[in-house]
């Protein structure tokens, strides 16, 4: 009997194949915002989310999906309010959802062995009802990033013009959050809650290293993600150790095959084309428009008597009515 | 098309009043401005004098803090014809986490007018096209923003404002950090859409080659309109003391 025949594998591979799109596909947005560590704050926060499904005897999946989106919320309010002290809420955020969860867990008497199927992604345990739930999460998921790709990608790209075209830009930021939080519970059974935003940023990072345009990268990290998590599912049953981990080893190991080749490529280019736009950068200011007064024998000083008026970075002079500046070898009328 | 609109059309920006507050301090103070359709209005001012501030609150990027600005005779709050305002952000924003192209930072431009969850119109792709033709990016269309230089990303951000065919045109320092080359496009672009009928408001503080075609400024300082004329005088006044006793009506083109 091959490992495909296996019902667990096959489950653990249809949601190895949907956490590999799924990821990639919000990592992108998450990564062009710079918010690439939204997602391990996120899973953090779902660990408390499988507590308490453990605690109440409800699917895990669900209440980590409430959790996470509940949380995911509350990042995107800290984040979209500025405030120098959203860094640290977020650090609370975090610190008690992890926090919780572990004693939670040991509320329910359950012990580090469930926890770490959590964390670092489990292959024998992903059940019939499991797998559907993670199948309808990451197909919304796919849906929403590729069907809303255009009104995503302007609001990540900038923020303000976005908002200039009338899109509803508040809505959208918390879309990307509460589908980040919902890619954050499909991968929780393959990848684990704590490598998750690995699968989210590492494939994103790679398909740049490569990629020029934004739906190239999109595409590219999508291809890089399945192939990660699939390859890493089969080595993961060989080897006997928790998947998410090696997913995440096998998709920092294609960052490193694409990085070199990337450079080795860019170097390339760089040699056949020399810097095709050498033009001066003529940017610097005109100096501001000013009148020289006339031949102007008297030179001012602090003490000529003339009444002296601040100005900006200088002093005026009051001279029968006018203001003179000194400026190089001649006053200016101001 | 836009066609020249009636003489009873509203007004394309209508200022009242207007005081907005940033971080606890009064940015704008009682600032009044009309600005008609067809009109190419600079605002000058030094840096500090508030004319990027008045600009982001016209595009309703920033709230007031007392006054209303009013758009096509909409207050801004309840506008909702976005498809009108073409807007050109100061700082070059053209480059996000993950690269771009040209072409994919054009495209945002036609948002709003495309519904969700459907592909760009045959029609937009032809209005992408042209976009890129009228700033000279046309052949840079692949290529990702990241990598062009400070005027080309600023002409990518032009063609992003033109793209939908807006009938006002909101700039702020779109010539700041531009190469001669760029500037010159740039102003060839705006005199085009001039010529059609597009409202223009833009900040400088260096006109450059769009010198030409401004036929009013107004100049802020300290967060007070100090004048609104005709452009060449406001190149001396701006650095005067003294202070118009009339922002009055009778300076406004109305």
């Amino acid at each position: 009997m091959t490992m495909f025949q296996l019902e667990f594998m096959q489950r653990a591979l249809i949601a190895g194949l949907l956490t590999g799109l799924s990821a990639p596909a919000i990592g992108t947005y998450l990564v062009q915002r710079r918010l690439s560590l939204m997602g391990d704050g996120i899973g953090h926060i779902a660990i408390t989310g499988v507590a308490l499904g453990l605690l109440t005897g409800t699917a895990p999946v669900f209440t980590a999906v409430i959790v996470s989106i509940a949380g995911a919320t509350a990042i995107e309010l800290v984040r979209a309010r500025g405030k120098a002290s959203g860094d640290v809420a977020l650090a609370l955020l975090f610190y008690g959802g992890i926090a919780g969860g572990v004693l939670l867990i040991g509320l329910a008497g359950q012990g580090a062995a469930t926890l770490n199927t959590y964390l670092f992604g489990s292959l024998t345990t992903v059940s019939s009802s499991d797998l559907y739930v993670v199948v309808g999460l990451a197909v919304t998921v796919l849906v929403v990033a590729i069907g809303l790709g255009p009104q995503l990608f302007a609001v990540c790209q900038d923020e303000e013009f976005a908002r200039v075209t009338g899109l509803r830009v508040q809505l959208l930021n918390l879309l990307i959050a509460v589908m980040a939080a919902v890619t954050v519970t499909v991968a929780m059974r393959t990848v684990g809650l704590l490598l998750v935003s690995a699968l989210m940023v590492v494939p994103v990072a790679t398909a740049q290293q490569i990629t020029r345009s934004f739906r190239s990268t999109f595409v590219t990290a999508c291809i890089i993600g399945v192939v990660a998590c699939l390859a890493g599912i089969v080595t993961s049953y060989n080897a006997n150790v928790a998947p998410g981990a090696t997913i995440v080893v096998l998709a920092l190991a294609g960052f490193v095959v694409a990085a070199t080749a990337g450079t080795l490529i860019r170097r390339r280019q760089g040699r056949v084309a020399p810097l095709a736009d050498a033009e001066p950068e003529v940017g610097v200011p005109v100096p501001e428009p000013h009148v020289v007064s006339a031949g102007h024998p008297h030179a001012h000083n602090p003490q000529c008597g003339h009444t002296k008026v601040e100005h900006d970075d200088h002093v005026d002079y009051v001279h029968d009515g006018h203001l003179h500046a000194a400026h190089g070898d001649h006053w200016d009328e101001h | 098309m836009t066609s020249q609109p009636p003489d009873s059309a509203a007004p394309a920006v209508q200022v009242a009043d207007l005081s907005v507050e940033l971080g606890g301090r009064l940015i704008l103070r009682g600032v009044d401005l009309q600005v008609r359709q067809g009109a190419v209005v600079a605002v000058l001012g030094t840096n500090g004098s508030g004319k990027s501030t008045l600009i982001r609150t016209v595009v309703g990027l920033l709230p007031a803090a007392r006054g209303q600005v009013r758009l096509f005779g909409t207050p801004v709050p309840r506008f909702r014809q976005w498809k009108r305002i073409g807007y050109v952000p100061q700082r070059i924003t053209a480059a996000g986490g993950v690269p771009a192209t040209v072409y994919e930072v054009v495209s945002s431009g036609l948002l709003s007018q495309r519904r969700l969850f459907t592909p760009m119109h045959a029609s937009g792709k032809r209005a992408v096209e042209d976009a890129l033709q009228i700033v000279d990016m046309a052949d840079r269309r692949k290529d990702a923003v990241a990598e062009l230089s400070g005027g080309q990303q600023q002409r990518v951000l032009i063609a992003r404002a033109l793209v939908s065919d807006p009938e006002l045109l909101v700039l702020d320092e779109p010539t700041a950090g531009v190469d001669l080359a760029s500037q010159q496009i740039f102003a060839d672009a705006i005199r085009d859409r001039v010529a059609r009928g597009t409202t223009v408001v833009m900040v400088s503080h260096d006109l450059g080659p769009m010198d030409a075609l401004i036929d009013r400024s107004v100049v802020l300082r300290r967060g007070r309109i100090v004048y609104d004329g005709p452009p060449h005088a406001s190149q001396t006044h701006a650095h005067v003391h003294h202070s118009h006793g009339g922002d009055e009506p009778g300076w406004l083109t109305s």
